[in-house]
């Protein structure tokens, strides 16, 4: 749903003084050619051109490039994005870092990711930080040997059904093959041992972490499970449990009747992921991080995917129907409304409570791959202008739409990143599902398709890919927003001028922000946090 | 004479749940106590980014660190390019007085050779704009813990900026280790009240535990300046809180060697006998007896000792951070009567047990333990009987477990507020310290009984 009427543009600042062409000029006018020739491309107005046909055409943006060293980013690391976000909330499967102490520490439940297991004797190893604490004579002389007596004692204290291995940095340096150890440990304890080639300085930015999280998970997990699932089953993909989200959505889809097989990975278990290819329908939240998953099980084994949004009142219900509509049953259709006719009223309370404090209030969002989108829905029901978004470490089609995969570039930091080659199941395809996918695409349901962020974005928005320090101080500065939504990085200098800073990775203290009681708890929190006191405190009497 | 008792899981290899950080992290922390200073981290950017979210989460300030951003080529062929093009970016960006580069494990791992490169760099544009100064620590995370980067930093510091000079009577270096911004605030006000220059080292008191902006500053205000650092080698002493520190040398070692500074090194002033070490050595650099305000501090310390021994006399405590807090801490507990059954650091310098011995009147009733995890510490702790654990907030678990209350201090702490707002040094700190164990062990006395006691 978009929050503004994409035609309107966007108006920076109350007295209409800035232009966006002029404040991107200005902002870009500090780099050396070299630089700003790259910045260029990253930093896009949002000017969309109607064409003959009715279609849209978005300007081009340059997304998942190398920062420039010595340009403080806000992005993190392969490692980062494959152990800490993807495995990270899965709470029976223990992950044991290879590497120095620090990426481990770093990682040790910092995401605020929340795991519930239904009992206490249930395995939850969220809480454990595993390391080989890699020292000089391991650089030296190698740390498979370190590695497997890792796994050996992780196996000896809890018998777990998994153990992962991430590498860090020294590892590819050194040449440790965290894979064959992984092997032979698996076969010398007999439950599944797999390692994962994340080390930091791969890719652009944890973007790639991702990526080869999804391909290892597929390739050693997904399928390992045939257990039949009942008719109306999904799988929730990029969906990571901050703050409880994972919770909201659980209930909610519970309670319409739909059957969620796993999670990737918010509040998921091993099992799940065993399990996973057995759902009728993949449902992507965060398309960036999760769609090669869905895109796999969709070769192997024929089970369609679409894009979801359970962030903002609006975007949850629509995205409840779009799940109803593929199954096309009348009961749980029904249902479906019942649920939704259930949660609404207390939603327009809320709006209706919290919408005249935050009206016309604007917003910058510079968070995620998938957040600086969704939470422009949230902001939007509160009649809030977004005036500025941009990911970290998404890529084009994040922002341009999926149309636009097949011009996307190949670098050579892309190529690095190892493309799954998956051919269909000959046991498990499920042919019928695929027939079913285009009966139902040509009667206009659409699968596999994102729009990206800039569709919904008014007119002349400012669009900042990998905006840098800054690129967000001088917007601060000179656009000075109501809001700015970033992440712990950015908060504190950011409030340090004075503006709100609202973390869209681990939600500061709050959640969950999902589903329709996440909706009324985030227009809550925005409205403590934007209306506070205060920020009319922060200049002394003496000062004035 | 004690014998460290192995922990009973003594043969794991792999580190469960640690008790330290990395080395680039506490390199990081110390550049940042340098005015004008952007910490740069020559590897991966996710270094920077992970110290970047630490710091930040236990200071609550903004904490920004460079990087060389090392991709894959870079991870080959050598970190030279990225090097100097991040060097180039930061320098026209923030125009930095010092830039502090740390070594990751990555560029270590490769052997990028750093002293070239940055003699390279300089020849290359040191004309006609002068450079910032390039400081650079060695800081692999392979080895070592946080503590080691910080003071390989603080030492980097030293011998890169510090010049020989004409004695000046009333400048004194200090340094004062791992600390929060306001045990540096205290001891300014220390040294300003013994009316004694001195250069701070580092200072990040105002830029770890800063006030709202008027305008953007890009390097956040604060520190020693590096005309302060230049001065250091003219002091008339340095008073060094380092007891553990095995590496190269200290910061006040090379002082003393190079620039004939002598050194007054000793333990962290926490408790009464230490931080009359810290005073005697205050009132002999100064030549004044140490002002009265100083000796009130010291008499009300003393004052609540009395008062308030009947409740802490015979508590177990275990206690854990970097090997010279614990030490530090140690030594103060034992002068209010709480005895201290486990100490355990992460850090491995060999020097642990030797100091504890030193600072324990009876160090037979304590396990120690040096280069230990949190599952190693609550192994070993699981029949301790302890009253109390204090240390960082990592503890927590270890705490919850038990059901024994943790009296959060040091670093990080990420789960409270005020971390850079605890003094632990000085008479002050200890008071603040005394204060807050003794209240700790009487809320657990008034919530466990059933008398309802409001009057303890």
């Amino acid at each position: 749903m978009a929050p503004d009427s994409p035609e309107q543009a966007v108006e920076l600042t109350p007295d209409g003084t800035l232009t966006s062409e002029g404040l991107r000029e200005e902002l870009l006018k500090a780099y050396p050619k070299k630089s700003r020739r790259k910045r260029e491309k990253q930093f896009v107005i949002n000017e969309k051109t109607v064409n003959e046909d009715g279609t849209v055409t978005l300007p081009q943006i340059g997304a998942n490039t190398r920062t420039i060293p010595g340009i403080l980013t806000q992005r993190g690391c392969t490692y980062a994005g494959c152990k800490g976000v993807i495995l990270g909330p899965t709470r029976d499967i223990v992950n044991i870092t290879h590497g120095p102490i620090g990426c481990g520490y770093y990682s040790w439940l910092t995401r605020r990711n929340q795991t519930s297991a239904p009992n206490d004797s249930d395995a939850n190893y969220m809480t454990y930080c595993f390391s080989t604490d890699m020292q000089d004579e391991n650089i030296i002389f190698g740390g498979e040997k370190k590695l497997a007596a890792a796994i050996q004692e992780a196996y000896d204290i809890f018998q777990p059904k998994a153990i992962a291995v991430f590498s860090t940095c020294p590892v590819g340096l050194i040449g440790d093959d965290v894979h064959q150890v992984a092997k032979d440990m698996k076969e010398k304890l007999g439950i599944n041992i797999f390692g994962f080639s994340c080390e930091g300085y791969k890719g652009v930015s944890q973007s790639a972490g991702h990526h080869i999280a999804n391909n290892q998970v597929f390739k050693h997990v997904v399928g390992t499970d045939n257990t039949p699932r009942s008719k109306f089953s999904i799988n929730l993909l990029g969906e990571y449990n901050i703050g409880g989200d994972a919770f909201v959505l659980e209930d909610l889809l519970e309670r319409c009747g739909i059957e969620l097989v796993s999670t990737f990975s918010g509040n998921s278990t091993y099992d799940q992921f065993a399990n996973a290819h057995m759902a009728n329908l993949n449902a992507v939240m965060c398309h960036r991080s999760i769609n090669y998953v869905a895109d796999m099980i969709e070769k192997k084994y024929g089970t369609p995917w679409i894009k979801v949004n359970f962030i903002g009142a609006k975007s949850t219900a629509k995205s409840l129907r779009k799940i109803g509509e593929y199954f096309a049953d009348e009961k749980l259709m029904e249902q479906i409304e019942k649920v939704i006719s259930e949660e609404y009223p207390a939603v327009f309370e809320a709006q209706k409570k919290y919408k005249p404090s935050l009206e016309g209030k604007r917003v910058m969002l510079f968070v995620g791959g998938s957040r600086a989108h969704h939470y422009q829905d949230l902001f939007g029901e509160l009649g809030m202008k977004t005036v500025a978004a941009g990911y970290e470490f998404a890529h084009r089609d994040d922002y341009e739409g999926r149309a636009v995969i097949p011009d996307i570039k190949i670098d050579a930091d892309s190529r690095n990143i190892e493309e799954l080659h998956v051919d269909a199941d000959p046991d498990m395809y499920d042919s019928d599902k695929v027939r079913d996918k285009w009966a139902k695409e040509e009667k206009g349901y659409t699968f596999a398709e994102y729009d990206g962020m800039m569709t919904q974005m008014a007119e002349k928005a400012l669009v900042i890919d990998d905006i840098n320090h800054y690129e967000s101080e001088e917007l601060i500065k000179r656009v000075k927003p109501d809001l700015f939504c970033a992440g712990i990085k950015e908060k504190y200098v950011v409030q340090k001028m004075g503006v709100p800073c609202k973390q869209l990775h681990s939600y500061d203290y709050g959640g969950p922000y999902a589903g329709f009681r996440g909706a009324i708890e985030f227009y809550k929190d925005i409205d403590r946090l934007v209306n506070a006191k205060v920020w009319k405190m922060i200049k002394a009497p003496w000062d004035e | 004479m004690i014998v460290p008792e192995p922990a009973k899981s003594d043969h794991f290899t792999a580190t469960r749940n640690a008790c330290k950080m990395c080395t680039p992290l506490g390199a990081c922390l110390a550049f940042s106590g340098v005015e004008g200073c952007v910490p740069f981290l020559h590897g991966s950017q996710g270094c920077a980014t992970y110290i970047r979210r630490y710091l930040i989460s236990h200071f609550r300030e903004p904490m920004d660190i460079a990087s060389s951003n090392f991709g894959e080529h870079a991870a080959i062929f050598g970190g030279q390019t990225n090097l100097e093009q991040g060097l180039a970016n930061v320098i026209r960006s923030y125009e930095p007085a010092v830039i502090g580069i740390a070594t990751t494990c990555l560029s270590e791992t490769i052997g990028d050779d750093m002293p070239m490169f940055l003699h390279q760099f300089t020849s290359k544009y040191a004309d006609p704009t002068p450079l910032p100064h390039l400081v650079h620590a060695s800081t692999p995370s392979y080895s070592g813990s946080h503590f080691d980067g910080y003071m390989e930093a603080v030492f980097a510091l030293a011998k890169t900026l510090a010049e020989k000079g004409q004695t000046q009577a009333t400048l004194v270096n200090m340094i004062p280790g791992v600390v929060s911004p306001a045990d540096i605030r205290h001891l300014k006000d220390i040294l300003s009240d013994f009316e004694l220059d001195y250069v701070m080292l580092p200072d990040y008191s105002e830029r770890m535990d800063g006030v709202s902006w008027d305008d953007y500053q890009r390097i956040p205000e604060g520190g020693t300046t590096v005309d302060e650092l230049k001065s250091m080698g003219s002091a008339a002493g340095s008073i060094e809180f380092a007891t553990t520190h095995h590496k190269s040398q200290t910061a006040g070692e090379y002082l003393a060697s190079a620039c004939d500074v002598e050194n007054h090194r000793m333990d962290m002033p926490i408790g009464i006998a230490a931080t009359d070490r810290f005073f005697d050595a205050l009132e002999k650099l100064s030549g004044k007896a140490t002002p009265r305000r100083h000796q009130m501090d010291r008499g009300r310390l003393v004052d609540s000792y009395v008062d308030g021994h009947k409740y802490c006399f015979g508590k177990r405590a275990i206690l854990y951070g970097e090997e010279d807090f614990v030490i530090a801490l140690a030594s103060f507990l034992c002068e209010i009567g709480i005895v201290t059954v486990l100490i355990a650091s992460g850090g491995k310098s060999g020097k642990l047990l030797e100091n504890i011995e030193r600072v324990m009147p009876d160090p037979s009733v304590a396990t120690v333990m040096d280069g230990v995890d949190f599952e190693e510490i609550t192994d070993a702790a699981m029949d301790m009987h302890a009253d109390l654990i204090i240390g960082n907030s990592k503890g927590f678990k270890l705490s919850q477990k038990l059901d024994v209350p943790l009296v959060r201090v040091g670093l990080p702490i990420h789960d409270r507020m005020g971390a850079s707002r605890i003094v632990h040094l000085g008479y002050q700190g200890t008071q603040y310290l005394y204060d807050l164990i003794v209240n700790t062990l009487l809320d657990v006395k008034q919530r466990t009984s059933e008398v309802g006691y409001t009057y303890i």
